[in-house]
């Protein structure tokens, strides 16, 4: 990198920036949706249901921390539901087949990987809009997965396989270990290092971010194939915690991942938002739906309310921005 | 990538191999491989098929025209074809349910418009969430069952025929030629294609580009309602997940039929053999035993193979 990449380059974020004022009032929210669940419902302060919050959140940050990614690029990645059903459904027939987690582990990963960076060909290579490209993957990979499964359920994991998805450490679920771990990488990546400020760059900017001489194609597909790999992590924590695969569980998981990525400030133009805000756009949107549960509310309102979310965040973000300038 | 103003009928020469040769590429390898494929019953199954597409396929390309998109297209459809389902249960009365759906539709489509053009929100994601919101509607009034029992006056719309033709092609044929004259021959559909083309000639004009938005998104959610109106009546029942994924479908008669993702021009008449192509391709593939999955994915093929093809012209 020369020095005049630097010029163009999106300013390095620290806590204390904008965006920090961004996420303190993201806490802020959630703070209040706790309070107003606390008074609600009698079982929502228990232990219990409080792990389950940070279970449930963490699932959806594994899906939303990569599309993060996606998204600061100002591009944005359809296939992340689809991608987690394919991937657990090779997974867990791997495990099946041979016995071994490891071997399974590494396919569903791996697999998640192969569909995000043919994600980035079609987006750089092919240079069709990314909206298009992965909601043509989404189809894609959900005629794969139902022809692959054929309507049958693979069912029954190894007991210490299901620990990742469903046991604990510490009193602490293992998911919610991988979270810290995984939103301390992505928070490291995204503003300590090169490349993350050249994806920043990227969004912001992207004509100044090639001039600049920021290898854009090459980020680019970084971010889709790290959007697919988180999907192949999510669907070895989703298999764990299941102990069952079938073709269909992909397909509540976009929207609330899209909604977490966007309610935690992360702009659809690009170049804007942190993993740490999506973390708590994760943490909202499952302290949401948690709570309409609680409630007793029918489980047939989550996407109407997922959908509500997803164009009030866009709505709130580009309100903000508009007033910032 | 925009053109300075196109208001011009595209020259149909450039157009008409691309998607006629898929066309006739399908019919071909279907014939050779599908053991049934051209009997006259087959393909017109295939016309009856069809139709439902061809509703959503019109309006989607005016709104893919203006730059935009409409994701929320087969969840609306599904909404609607509930609402017949129920209303018509209730009245007995068809005309109330295709009301009803047109109503609900039409209300999608300016919600649609109005977050597009009033609050610029990108007509993906924006048609993602009422996608997410039509969704969860036709959860909540159908309680998760299919609404059965429904009137022989709705299941005898698919069923019934005009001069030996079936209702649905009938309806279809309709809707084609209104939409033709629609984008050619009024003002409307000048404007329409200044949307995509210069917006800012419309204010010039001293139109309003934002209620034209919002028309044409209506317009989509209107053709959803009458689309969930055969629906229901293909199905003789309301499903609360009947038409999930026919946007998908819709988006690839489009793109298949040559209408530009970039650059604001449309083709109608592509777009119907769009709508034919992908007909043929699943009815094919149906034919040699191929479950739905496999047409789901190869759609998906079908879509981004012609988005690379579109790519390529746009930069020629």
């Amino acid at each position: 990198m020369t020095d005049i990449s630097k010029d163009v380059m999106a300013p390095p974020r620290s806590f204390l920036s904008q965006d920090a004022i961004q996420v303190f009032y993201r806490l802020l929210a959630a703070l209040l949706i706790c309070a107003v669940l606390a008074v609600l419902s009698d079982s929502f302060l228990s232990l219990g249901n409080i792990l389950n919050v940070l279970r449930q959140a963490s699932l959806t940050f594994f899906i939303a921390s990569g599309l993060t990614l996606v998204v600061l690029t100002a591009g944005l990645d359809l296939s992340v539901g689809a991608n987690v059903a394919l991937s657990a459904c090779i997974a867990g027939t791997v495990i099946h087949k041979t016995g071994s987690p490891a071997l399974g582990i590494l396919t569903g990963l791996a697999c998640g990987g192969i569909v995000g960076l043919l994600n980035g060909v079609m987006v750089t290579a092919l240079r069709i809009p990314s909206f298009i490209a992965t909601y043509g993957m989404l189809w894609v990979l959900n005629g794969l997965t139902y022809w692959y499964m054929a309507g049958e359920t693979l069912h029954g994991f190894p007991a210490g396989f299901r620990q990742i998805g469903s046991g604990y450490l510490f009193g602490l679920p293992i998911p919610v270990y991988l979270l810290l771990v995984f939103l301390g990488i992505g928070t490291l990546f995204a503003q300590r290092t090169i490349w993350g400020q050249e994806i920043y760059a990227i969004g912001a900017n992207p004509v100044a971010a090639r001039l600049s001489g920021i290898p854009v194609a090459k980020r680019l597909l970084l971010v889709y194939t790290v959007s697919g790999t988180m999907a192949g992590l999510a669907s070895i924590i989703f298999l764990s915690r299941l102990n069952s695969a079938e073709a269909d569980i992909g397909e509540s998981l976009t929207l609330p991942a899209i909604a977490a990525v966007l309610i935690g400030g992360t702009s659809l133009f690009g170049g804007v938002g942190t993993v740490f805000g999506t973390f708590i756009g994760a943490l909202i949107l499952t302290l949401v739906l948690n709570g309409m549960n609680l409630l007793s509310v029918s489980a047939n309102w989550q996407p109407l309310v997922t959908g509500i979310i997803v164009i009030l965040a866009v709505w709130l973000d580009m309100k903000t921005r508009r007033r910032a300038q | 990538m925009r053109e300075a103003a196109v208001v011009s009928e595209p020259n149909p020469l450039q157009r008409i191999p691309g998607v006629a040769i898929v066309l006739v590429l399908l019919i071909a390898l279907f014939s050779a491989i599908a053991p049934g494929f051209l009997s006259v019953a087959n393909l017109s199954n295939v016309l009856v098929q069809s139709t439902i597409l061809t509703m959503l396929a019109l309006p989607m390309t005016l709104i893919i025209m203006t730059e935009g998109l409409d994701l929320s297209m087969g969840a609306v459809l599904t909404l609607t074809s509930l609402c017949v389902a129920i209303v018509s249960l209730a009245t007995h009365s068809m005309l109330l349910g295709l009301g009803a759906g047109l109503l609900v539709g039409a209300a999608f489509g300016v919600a649609n418009g109005w977050l597009v053009a009033i609050l610029g929100i990108p007509p993906f994601v924006a048609t993602l969430g009422t996608l997410g919101m039509a969704q969860g509607l036709s959860l909540i009034v159908s309680d998760g069952q299919s609404v059965v029992g429904i009137p022989h006056s709705v299941r005898d719309i698919y069923s019934a025929t005009v001069l030996g033709i079936p209702v649905p092609i009938v309806m279809a044929l309709v809707t084609y030629a209104a939409f033709h004259g629609l984008l050619y021959h009024t003002r409307f559909g000048t404007y329409i294609f200044a949307l995509g083309g210069n917006r800012e000639a419309l204010r010039y004009a001293g139109l309003s580009p934002n209620k034209l938005l919002i028309a044409v998104y209506a317009l989509g959610g209107g053709m959803a309602g009458i689309a969930g109106l055969l629906m229901t009546a293909r199905m003789n029942s309301g499903h609360p997940t009947a038409g999930l994924g026919l946007e998908f479908d819709a988006i690839a008669a489009v793109a298949v039929g040559g209408t530009s993702f970039e650059r604001g021009n449309g083709w109608l008449l592509g777009t119907l053999l769009g709508v034919l192509s992908v007909g043929v391709l699943r009815n094919g593939l149906n034919l040699i035993s191929l479950p739905s999955s496999v047409q789901v994915a190869s759609v998906g093929v079908l879509v981004i193979v012609a988005l690379f093809l579109d790519g390529l012209r746009s930069r020629a």
